[in-house]
């Protein structure tokens, strides 16, 4: 089942939304809603949903409502269509008791501007939500300590607020929401207060710690390499909508429109692209059996410099070249077994871009993509390696 | 009407005059008729208070209160404070003040807690609700605008001429900016702070008292000082309805025409007012989070 499925959520920001609705449903754009009701729209029926462990992006501009979206799923802010569900429950009917236990049991918030309590120490921050829990004293405190060691921190416990750097703020601030241990990790530009390095570590550590916890996490950002990165899917929005979802790979290589195509073009794609969307096809190839004349054959007719040796069921065994084929016809070879060069590089179909680059630079010919039995799926080639990086993906 | 106040404006013989004063003495009246019993017995209560405190501090050898006062202010404020609580209340000990200036300090002491204890909920209602912030802010704005005087006149028939009559309207005089405060401490509680205590899942009460007092203390304790300052100012005018204390040594002094000795209280006044001030004011920055 899902974690958190959200269904056509909208939000006017107004106690009266009916005329405002009705504008939508006529298919007017915020603007001119804005400007005919004096009524902001935030969230335009969005629907998406978030598998458990996985990492869902919401990406966009400033003001395209992402905080609106992601305070609607704890109902920070009350959605005025439109349902949330979190593990198949319908949270939007919920009483305020029941919300309140909600927010306790299954979310962690981490905020952009780090909201710690400036009048708490750092423990008894990270304490905070098992405090209103009423835990046992002795429980929270080892629970607290134990995140604040999970993000670094040890040690910083009797420590201000105000007397950490930025960076060691947020730690605090993922602690508070990791000490509660919840199922869903609600992340609003949780990093784009930090400076670049640190912004780096920081989202390398929160992948660390992903594979370790499996928590189900909603990130919003408004910087698209952030959202490539992390995410394992990413919601594009732009005015209250949704633009595109896809994985990283999907926005980059097949974007919906011009205006996400616009977005992915200044995006350093090499970490991003992996050999899967740039392989090309092979439906030549020289088996281990054939005579090298019927190979300098099959190369001359296809004009191809060398092709690749495999088995019968496809398993990868080197390459033959062009040069040294001509070369066997002439002294007569009766197999290939003498000219396969098998000291070819390899690479798998994840293999992000930027590897394939290095590997490029060193190996003049097509690089054979395999899988996890050495079975050939495609290959690469420096032309396809180039286009991609200079264009929007294909 | 017309008979009664002789009019100079001749236009006047066109309208009756409204008759609000009738209006509000009787008003008054019905109050004290059916709500004596209450008032008889607060007043009973307070004067028992004011008085036992008073004996209490009376009883105690003065070098003593100084010495008890110094350490206070020393610990709470620091020891500037502390050496100049010692000088200040060694010269009013000095000058032959030292009753006087008891009673005046149980006076303000008195009055400033119950203003604390009105002002605080009062504030902290003000703050969370639109609805009461729009009810209660034009009533402190009147009773701050209104002369302070003002309220000595019905205090009289409420509470009978002497010190809980002054308490009363000390309390009314010091009470608004414990209010306003408190009221705008809460709600400068940043918005992201009260965001994360909701994405926690705070109730309403522990928001309020993990959260926005802590958080207001420092602007709380800055009202409770204005509080003291008006309490002790306006204790020097209920002096005219019996409260006794420096006020009175004030009044005596200006109908016997003795400006020293006017000035002797009046400075009584200052350095009583000094210590006060600045030992709430470290309160204040003591709890503040950017120490
Ligand atoms: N409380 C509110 N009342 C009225 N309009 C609001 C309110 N909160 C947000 N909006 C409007 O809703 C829209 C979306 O705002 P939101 O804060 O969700 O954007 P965002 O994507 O988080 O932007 P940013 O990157 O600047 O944080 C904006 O047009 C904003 O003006
Ligand atoms: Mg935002």
């Amino acid at each position: 089942m899902e974690k958190i499925r959200a269904v056509n959520v909208t939000k006017i920001f107004t106690s009266h939304p009916q005329r405002a609705l009705t504008l939508l449903e006529q298919g007017l754009s915020k603007d001119e809603i804005f400007s005919q009701t004096g009524q902001a729209v935030g969230l335009v029926k969005v629907s998406f949903d978030v598998g458990e462990g996985e990492i869902l992006v919401v990406m966009g501009l400033s003001g395209s409502g992402k905080s609106t979206l992601i305070r609607c799923i704890n109902r920070l802010i009350e959605p005025t269509q439109g349902q949330i569900f979190i593990d198949g429950n319908d949270i939007t009917s919920l009483d305020h008791r029941a919300l309140l236990e909600l927010r306790r049991r299954k979310f962690g918030m981490v905020f952009q501007h780090f909201a710690l309590f400036p009048q708490r120490n750092i423990i008894n921050n990270v304490e905070y939500g098992l405090e209103i829990q009423q835990m046992d004293k002795l429980f929270r405190r080892d629970k607290a300590r134990q995140a604040l060691k999970l993000v670094g921190l040890e040690g910083w416990e009797a420590a201000m607020p105000n007397q950490l750097s930025g960076g060691m703020q947020q730690r605090v601030g993922l602690a508070r929401a990791l000490a509660v241990d919840p199922d869903i990790l609600l992340m609003d530009e949780a990093f784009s207060a930090l400076d670049p390095l640190i912004r780096g570590d920081m989202q390398n550590e929160l992948m660390s710690l992903q594979a370790r916890m499996k928590k189900t996490i909603l990130f919003i950002t408004h910087d698209l390499d952030e959202a490539l990165k992390i995410g394992n899917r990413v919601v594009l929005m732009k005015d209250g909508q949704v633009v595109q979802i896809g994985t990283p790979e999907e926005i980059l290589t097949t974007p919906a429109n011009d205006y996400v195509k616009r977005f992915v073009e200044n995006v350093d794609k090499s970490k991003i692209l992996t050999a899967r969307s740039i392989l090309t096809e092979i439906n030549l190839f020289a088996y281990l059996e054939d005579q090298p004349r019927d190979i300098l054959h099959k190369m001359q007719t296809n004009k191809v410099a060398s092709l690749f040796v495999v088995k019968r069921d496809n398993t990868l065994l080197g390459i033959v070249l062009a040069e040294v084929t001509r070369q066997a016809v002439e002294r007569g070879d009766k197999t290939i077994a003498n000219i396969t060069e098998s000291q070819v590089p390899t690479v798998i179909t994840t293999t992000p871009l930027i590897q394939l680059i290095r590997v490029l630079a060193k190996w003049p010919w097509p690089i054979p993509v395999v899988d996890k039995e050495n079975k050939l799926q495609g290959m690469i080639v420096n032309q396809r390696v180039l286009k991609a990086l200079t264009k929007g993906g294909e | 009407m017309e008979n009664s106040s002789v009019s100079a404006d001749k236009w006047h013989y066109l309208t009756d005059k409204l008759p609000l004063d009738k209006e509000i003495d009787r008003l008054i009246d019905f109050l004290t008729e059916h709500f004596a019993f209450l008032t008889k017995a607060i007043s009973k209560y307070l004067e028992t208070v004011i008085e036992i405190s008073t004996q209490g501090l009376m009883s105690l050898p003065p070098w003593l209160v100084i010495t008890i006062f110094a350490i206070l202010a020393w610990r709470l404020a620091g020891r500037h404070v502390g050496i100049f609580t010692i000088l200040g209340l060694g010269l009013l000990w000095n000058l032959r003040l030292w009753e006087p200036t008891m009673e005046t300090l149980i006076l303000v002491v008195v009055a400033t807690i119950i203003a604390i204890i009105i002002g605080i909920p009062f504030g902290v209602w003000s703050a969370l609700s639109p609805m009461a912030y729009r009810i209660i802010m034009p009533i402190l704005d009147f009773m701050q605008t209104m002369p302070a005087f003002v309220y000595l006149i019905p205090a009289i028939p409420f509470f009978g001429l002497g010190a809980v009559s002054a308490m009363f309207a000390t309390v009314i005089f010091a009470v608004p900016p414990a209010i306003r405060l408190t009221c705008l401490g809460i709600k400068q509680v940043p918005k992201e702070l009260i965001e994360a205590a909701d994405a926690f899942g705070s109730t309403r009460w522990q928001k309020l008292f993990k959260l926005q007092l802590p958080l207001a203390i420092p602007t709380i304790m800055a009202g409770i000082n204005q509080t003291i300052m008006l309490a002790l100012s306006m204790v020097v005018i209920a002096a005219m309805i019996g409260a006794g204390g420096l006020g009175s040594e004030v009044w005596k002094a200006i109908q016997r025409l003795e400006p020293g000795k006017g000035f002797e209280a009046g400075i009584a006044i200052v350095i009583l007012a000094m210590i006060l001030d600045r030992i709430t004011q470290k309160i204040g920055k003591q709890n503040s989070p950017e120490r």
